[in-house]
């Protein structure tokens, strides 16, 4: 048997480069094109964990749209098309910035890889900008996802003051039980037992998720008074014009103007469980707004990175695949927009 | 001075120095050096002892529940505290040592190698894999301090989201799992593209070892399902700091919806426990029956078969939440279809065990071990795949003996055979094969003692997750053998450590290939060197042993003196 020399392994920890395979190889791979490849392959698996990750979030919107349509189309005119639509073109064009980016860095213009960045850059803080324009408008009017729907609306700017401060305490302190899941006050149910019925429930049909923070109210009668008298202002109940004074109403509008919208605890006309809407909304704009902001700082990173002269024809394969998560952080704005704003 | 052959040339069989002088272990020194290490088998290593570690906390909590069983009004603990030993026990089982198990442990150490590279595709991807496994446990350790968990490891709504009824450790528990979510999907992520990229030449897919096929098929789903847990947990906590509504029905939302999001997870996430164990299973049963595996391609079709139909099936665990009967048949149905290519398996596996010459070692004890354990767990999930009897014994003890034996008995016993079988090429050492084959029969004896029981418990209605029970209906008996199997399953698994952590110290060196595998990673020496090969090996049948024979001086296998290897003209080296 033939003694064969020890491969001397001069990587170790201190990389000393007395071999000549460029900077940016790994040492487990054959080449670049290799590693390459490689990266790309492992970038796609990524985005499409995103895409599942997501997936959850449009697959809730459309079981909730496909049972109660009603909610959907109620929200959405809440929902400003001008600022989204301005929000798509924003991050259309940063996409394209992107791709530019990574077409320079092919070519090894680095220049031209600084600039698109930059760009692309802008283009992550405007939305991000907008988003804050729409977010904040929202929580004034007092668009807030779940119980917080409820709690405090006059002091959204769409609601129309009540008149009578009893009548205020009324609605504050309707809104505050109501507003808390009584379904799970468990203090004085005897862990063994079932709990028993209150004395005054009616074993009727339950429509559909009530109309109230409180959800399943049997109690027709409970239904057309007590909330509506407690939420509305007599100008709404009775129809009647002018009546009593609208002046917190009045403090942030145009003197003469009505609102066009009323706040949805104040419509008479409104779906039951409409903050399901807010609900959805806020949690699929918001998760998208926190990959915005991951897409923001990996490309911030890009640019440093090529600040630093680390990239060049040879060698650009971050930014390519920093590019890719851009365009499906893209394309995932692009399904959202159509599926709140437009539809 | 023979100086050890780090080189791997065409098919040659290297003679090995039984004590390479440099190996991955003594490369570099230092506890940085293993801490920021880029080396999949430092890596591994790593892994192997945290999870090994979790399986001793989330064990003990597991024998705090089978002692509080002992009398029917409970013995150690009052009900709380029990909710919270059968969470925690369940959350640290299933999400810090049962998934990460085999793929980040074993995988790591062995694929790369397996496959004749020098590392996986991303090392630092796998880094971070391994500190984001950290940050989830410390995050479980937060959870334990902050409140403590008492939702059950599957935290149901809407007894989760309430603030007012579920223990302060919820939030870092989810985020916890959230974070270990990341660290499956990474670890996933790397081995797709290993396998993808780094095959040899002349590796095609169908001459891949089947162990890769496996964690090929276990990384696909690590990828595709994890995310979906991910916004579940995400929801989850969302819902419990703010109120949002998603599963609250006062609010309009459905706490059913919370049950398919988790268990659209968390089906396949179970399949991702068993696959790699099947997949090691496959090498173990052919290496020790030194026989060709029977039907490579059908247990490699079967593989990606289970991977994909265990995407349709996960409304088997909620027969008996409301959903409706048509949807209960479907998801019955395909229950009932997922069990064949497990099945496949199995036959496949005896075929080769049959005229095989088997050795008894201790891999192969644990892998026939596991054909027995495997094959009561998977028949049991048809008792439970089956409507009518499914709400009979939905929530009952049989539900517990049915996934302890397929994840406990079928996944842990195949990482500790595979475990056992890649052992001397982990540390260099061979174990004492008495205390193997000791360790093995207590751990067998204990665990079918401990959950055969419960199949009975389960039956005769003995429900899940109860800290007392009627002392006249008959359960005690049944509960006091299960609970005395869990004590011989706990000595036994000591007994295994201790002989294991000898072996490292003391045991006998290990050849390159003690065992007589024909895959890559008995090519090297043991412990292998630091980058594994030096140069690009080639390939050949990896279960074709009729090429080795046994070497009395080295105590190990090796090529055999009259066939040439491939691409030379006469045998022998030269």
């Amino acid at each position: 048997m033939s003694q064969l020399e020890i491969q001397p392994d001069s990587h170790g920890t201190d990389h000393g480069h007395d071999h000549d395979h460029p900077d940016h190889l790994g040492h487990h791979w054959e080449n670049s094109k290799q590693q390459f490849e490689a990266g790309k392959l492992g970038m796609w698996l990524f985005l499409a964990t995103e895409v599942l990750l997501f997936g959850g979030l449009f697959c809730a919107y459309s079981v909730w749209r496909g049972n109660h349509p009603e909610i959907f189309q109620y929200g959405s005119q809440f929902l400003d098309t001008f600022w989204g639509a301005l929000n798509t073109g924003v991050l259309l064009i940063s996409s394209m910035t992107m791709a530019m980016a990574v077409t320079f860095a092919a070519r090894g213009n680095r220049k031209g890889i600084v600039i698109c960045l930059v760009l692309t850059l802008m283009g992550a803080a405007g939305f991000m900008i907008i988003k804050y324009i729409e977010y904040s408008h929202k929580f004034h009017e007092g668009f807030l996802p779940g119980y917080a729907f409820y709690e405090e609306p006059n002091a959204s700017h769409l609601w129309l003051p009540l008149e009578h401060e009893h009548d205020q305490d009324v609605a504050h302190a309707t809104l505050e039980t109501e507003a808390h899941n009584t379904a799970f006050a468990h203090e004085t149910i005897d862990r063994d037992e079932m709990p028993l019925p209150p004395p005054t429930a009616e074993p009727s049909v339950i429509p559909a998720a009530g109309t109230g923070p409180d959800g399943l109210t049997t109690n027709e009668l409970a239904l057309e008074t007590a909330e509506f008298a407690v939420f509305l202002p007599p100008s709404v109940i009775g129809n009647l014009e002018n009546q009593g004074p609208e002046l917190d109403f009045a403090e942030h509008h145009k003197p003469g103007e009505v609102p066009h919208l009323s706040h949805p605890l104040q419509d008479p006309d409104r779906p039951p469980n409409a903050q399901k809407f807010f609900t959805i909304y806020f949690l699929m704009t918001g998760l998208h707004g926190i990959h915005v902001i991951i897409g923001g700082v990996v490309i911030l990173w890009l640019l440093l990175l090529t600040l630093r002269g680390r990239f060049s024809k040879g060698y650009y394969t971050p930014i390519d695949l920093g590019g890719l998560y851009w365009h499906i952080v893209d394309v995932i704005w692009i399904f959202l927009f159509p599926l709140f704003y437009l539809i | 001075m023979v100086i050890d052959m780090t080189r791997l040339d065409t098919g040659q069989m290297q003679k090995p120095d039984l004590a390479p002088r440099d190996n991955y272990l003594t490369h570099t020194r230092g506890i940085w050096s293993w801490l920021y290490t880029l080396d999949h088998k430092r890596i591994g290593i790593m892994y192997l002892t945290c999870v090994l570690s979790a399986f001793f906390v989330a064990g003990i909590f597991a024998l705090l529940v089978r002692t509080q069983l002992l009398t029917p009004e409970g013995t150690i603990m009052g009900q709380d505290d029990y909710n919270q030993a059968f969470t925690l026990h369940g959350a640290i089982m299933v999400f810090l040592v049962i998934i990460p198990s085999i793929p980040a442990a074993l995988g790591n150490f062995v694929l790369p190698i397996m496959l004749g590279a020098k590392d996986v595709a991303f090392p630092r991807l796998n880094l971070f894999s391994f500190w984001l496994w950290v940050a989830g446990a410390l995050f479980f350790v937060l959870a334990l301090v902050s409140g403590g968990l008492d939702t059950g490891w599957t935290f149901y709504t809407p007894y989760s989201t309430d603030p007012n009824s579920a223990m302060g450790g919820m939030i870092p528990a989810v985020t916890g799992a959230f974070i270990l979510g990341f660290s499956s999907i990474f670890t996933g992520m790397n081995f797709i593209v290993t396998i993808h990229r780094l095959r040899p030449p002349g590796m095609t897919w169908f001459r891949m070892p089947l162990f890769l096929w496996g964690i090929y098929a276990t990384a696909i789903l690590q990828v595709m399902a994890t995310p979906v847990l991910g916004i579940t947990l995400a929801l989850l906590a969302v819902e419990r700091a703010f109120g949002i509504g998603i599963f609250n029905p006062a609010l309009g939302g459905d706490p059913v919806l919370y049950q398919h999001f988790f268990w659209f997870y968390s089906h396949p996430a179970v399949y991702i426990m068993i696959l790699p164990g099947m997949a090691i299973i496959s090498d173990l049963i052919a290496v020790h029956s030194h026989r060709h595996i029977f039907g490579y391609k059908f247990i490699a079709y079967s593989s990606i078969a289970i991977a994909l139909f265990s995407f349709l099936v996960w409304g088997h665990h909620m027969f008996t939440s409301g959903q409706s009967p048509l949807v209960n048949v479907i998801f019955s149905a395909i229950t009932f279809s997922v069990a064949i290519p497990s099945a496949i398996k199995v036959f496949n596996w005896l075929a080769t065990m049959y005229k095989g010459s088997i050795s008894w070692n201790t891999p192969m004890l644990y892998a026939m071990g596991f054909i027995f354990i495997f094959t009561i767990g998977g028949l049991t999930g048809l008792h439970l795949g089956t409507l009518a009897t499914d709400i009979h014994l939905h929530d009952t003890y049989f539900v517990v003996a049915h996934f302890h034996y397929v994840m406990m008995g079928s996944a842990l016993i195949a990482m500790i055979g595979g475990l056992h079988h890649w052992w001397p090429k982990i540390t260099g050492k061979m174990y004492n094969e008495n205390w193997g084959r000791l360790g093995f029969t207590l751990v067998f004896i204990g665990f079918n003692v401990t959950f055969f029981t419960q199949f009975m418990l389960g039956s005769q209605g003995m429900p899940r997750r109860y800290a007392t029970y009627p002392a006249d209906a008959g359960f005690q008996i049944y509960h006091v053998i299960s609970s005395m199997g869990s004590y011989i399953l706990a000595v036994g698994f000591f007994v295994t450590a201790g002989y294991l952590l000898q072996s490292m110290f003391g045991g006998r060196r290990a050849p390159a290939n003690p065992w007589g595998g024909r895959s890559l990673e008995w090519q090297c020496s043991s412990p292998p060197p630091h980058d594994n090969f030096s140069q690009t090996p080639t390939v050949g049948d990896c279960y074709d042993f009729s090429v080795l024979e046994w070497n009395e001086d080295e105590q190990g296998y090796v090529w055999r003196s009259d066939i040439p290897h491939p691409g030379e003209e006469e045998p022998g080296g030269h």
